[in-house]
């Protein structure tokens, strides 16, 4: 079954590869930035689902701090954007809040959150892609799963990073609610990990800088980084996350991702 | 999160008394014995060792505490009530646990409120007291819950399950906990939701002392009832939901007691109070909402058949989102909903609906900072005469633990047999302190 869905879903990335070469003449840069994220994405398939607790620390210019507390679940969807469930601890009077989300490549993603108080299941708009999550420097389309329909490519050359050699490759975002005008990705040619990121707002200045730190490979194959550090560096502010108890292919199915589990979800 | 303010209207009017303490802890607690009978025989017959059970059960403990200050701008238009200024205190603990990997869990809500002034203000309530077990396909559960229906923000139109705790807020919001067996069933087509509801909650109603009521008090003693179980009658309900690419749909039909009371002047003259009345009633509820790029479009509606009256009654309208307003962070929410009722207007006392042919317009402004500052405004007006309400409510996080919320609330009516009219000595501004833990 699952043999069948990789194969499904090479055969659809191979074809949207042809499809790309033959409708869209892509340069050769083009081709050589979507080929690296392609590979990039090829590379962690198969993870089927994952669990990890993820601290956000939040700091204004002043250096006074505010934490969230966060709990992520996530479903591999091999055909179609992934599914994933984020619990709420902290702060204490958001705690029990619960956000589901099916998200997909091109059309638009599906959203509820869950607020405890009321008891109540709200459907959401998912247009709000460049607003702040939580009251921090990422962006709530800095936090979805990253899939290769979303930006159009170019390759902008290699490059040192950190004593790693990285490809640098230029991101256009294909939906036009976000808050990007473009983002630079620094990937390594080892093992296609995202090391750097930077974003560039609506009028083309640099906005922000992503750095990943700590990568921990798991399953002897799925990199993630322990930490992601977001500088803004047009307000002066940042926010730095820390991942823990990073799980994989912990037994979790659709039956996890509904306004049923929504509402339990703890 | 919003208010539904004719909602809350009515309950603090039409409808004003609560249930003695005792007698609601009393009604309670006998029920939940007889949920955590059936809690303890599913657990017990799960084929889990009891020892097992104990080595990975995980309890966590949260809730809030909040001073809450009231001051009421007018005198009050009867003698008995408060003058100014109303201060209570309010504590909501939750206690957990879960055992099976979350597949077996246990919740415990229980609710405290002192009045300075309202002695009805002054209750308690068990909010939740519930055991849950999630398989796969299906969930049960079991015990007292709070259960909300609905797609729109100024009424709560198809929300039935739960009886409206009206001395709590003035929005209509609060809800007292509901017993309940719960069958819940995910199918492809959606999800089913099947419900036994053993025993009546008595609406809560301001007490002679509070502000928010009209001139005659509900008595809390005089309450009759259609069905000759009364309290103790078995409502039955039956919801289908399900989401459909950018549509999400509900359809449900109850049967039991009806959560509104018809309320009459006490029988010796001069009346001096109101006596509650609760008929049965078959109710037809559906709710939709379509999520088109920045809109939200809501419908609700219901048809309700008592012994007394047949009626329909819908709520209608819409949000739209503009995300990062001005050039910055802040996103500005705009809401226009209508209501209708199919009893349309009535007098002051008669039976029927405050929402008639009203319409709101609302702002939400949320400015996604650090300390999730947001305020909140809300404009209803009646169509069929010079009537309406405002509130605008302010709230933002100070530390990591603390929210602070400003509340002003404006009543207004030209109409005498309005039942606005009665309440328009009621504005007031309302200032809160929550510290959640």
């Amino acid at each position: 079954m699952l043999t069948k869905k990789i194969l499904i879903s090479a055969f659809s990335a191979l074809s949207l590869l042809v499809v790309s070469n033959v409708s869209f003449a892509l340069s050769a840069e083009e081709q050589k930035g979507l080929d690296i994220s392609l590979e990039a994405k090829k590379r962690d398939l198969g993870w089927q689902d994952s669990t990890a607790d993820m601290l956000m620390l939040l700091r204004n210019k002043q250096g006074q701090e505010s934490i969230r507390e966060i709990k992520m679940k996530s479903l591999e969807i091999l055909d179609d954007g992934d599914k994933s469930l984020t619990i709420f601890n902290k702060p204490r009077d958001v705690k029990g809040t619960a956000f589901l989300s099916f998200s997909h490549p091109i059309a638009s993603d599906e959203q509820w959150l869950f607020l405890p108080a009321l008891k109540r299941v709200k459907r959401i708009s998912s247009r709000n892609k460049s607003g702040p999550f939580m009251g921090s420097e990422f962006a709530f389309e800095d936090l979805s799963s990253f899939e290769v329909e979303k930006y159009t490519y170019k390759f902008l050359g290699e490059e040192e990073l950190n004593g790693l050699k990285t490809f640098k490759v230029e991101q256009y975002p294909a939906d036009e609610n976000s808050g990007y005008t473009r983002r630079i990705v620094w990937i390594d040619t080892q093992e296609y990990r995202v090391h750097k990121i930077d974003f560039y707002d609506r009028k083309d200045s640099l906005l922000k800088t992503l750095s990943f730190k700590g990568y921990k490979q798991y399953l002897a194959k799925h990199w993630r980084a322990d930490i992601q550090e977001m500088i803004n560096h047009q307000n002066g502010k940042s926010t730095e996350l820390k991942w823990t108890n990073y799980a994989f292919k912990t037994g979790l199915s659709d039956s996890d991702f509904n306004r049923n589990s929504l509402k339990r979800a703890r | 999160m919003y208010l539904s303010l004719n909602e809350s209207l009515s309950q603090a009017l039409d409808k004003p008394l609560t249930k003695a303490l005792s007698n609601m802890l009393g009604n309670t607690l006998k029920l939940s014995v007889t949920a955590l009978a059936v809690c303890a025989s599913l657990v017990l017959s799960s084929p889990v060792s009891a020892s097992e059970v104990a080595s990975d059960v995980e309890f966590e403990a949260s809730g809030n505490l909040a001073i809450e200050q009231r001051y009421f701008f007018k005198d009050a238009l009867y003698s008995e009530q408060l003058s100014h200024s109303q201060t209570s205190f309010s504590v909501e603990p939750e206690l957990y646990w879960q055992w099976n990997d979350g597949s077996d869990s246990l919740v415990f809500t229980p609710f405290y409120r002192v009045d300075s002034h309202d002695d009805q203000r002054t209750h308690g309530d068990i909010r939740e007291l519930a055991y849950i077990h999630a398989s796969d396909d299906w969930e049960l559960r079991v015990g007292i819950r709070k259960e909300f229906w609905g797609v729109t923000e100024f009424q709560h139109l198809v929300d039935v399950i739960n009886q409206t705790d009206g001395v709590e807020d003035f929005d209509g919001e609060d809800k007292l906990g509901q017993q309940m067996v719960n069958l819940s069933l995910v199918n492809d087509w959606g999800i089913v939701d099947v419900f036994l509801l053993p025993g009546f909650r008595e609406r809560t109603y301001a007490g002679e002392e509070g502000r928010l009521r009209g001139p005659l008090v509900v008595d809390e003693d005089n309450v009759s009832y259609e069905s000759s179980a009364g309290q103790q009658h078995l409502d039955f309900a039956l919801r289908w939901a399900h989401s459909v690419g950018d549509f999400d749909l509900g359809a449900y039909w109850f049967h039991g007691t009806n959560r509104e009371a018809y309320l009459s002047p006490s029988p010796q003259a001069p009346s001096s109070s109101l006596v509650q009345y609760y008929t049965q009633m078959d109710q037809l509820g559906i709710d939709a909402q379509a999520t088109l790029g920045d809109w939200l479009w809501k419908f609700e509606s219901i048809f309700r058949s008592t012994s007394l009256e047949d009626f329909w009654a819908t709520q209608a309208g819409f949000e739209y989102s503009f995300i990062g307003v001005f050039d910055s962070n802040l996103d500005l929410g705009l809401l226009m909903e209508h209501s209708w009722d199919s009893r349309g207007e009535v007098a002051l006392g008669a039976q029927g609906s405050l929402m008639q042919n009203d319409l709101f317009l609302g702002a939400r402004l949320a400015f996604n900072d650090m300390q999730s500052s947001e305020v909140l405004m809300g404009f209803g007006s009646d169509l069929d005469h010079n009537a309406f309400s405002f509130l605008i409510e302010a709230s933002r996080r100070f530390g990591d633990n603390f929210i602070a919320s400003f509340d002003v609330r404006l009543l207004q009516s030209n109409e005498s047999n309005d039942l606005l009219y009665t309440l328009s000595s009621d504005d007031h501004a309302q200032l809160s302190l929550a510290w959640y833990f």
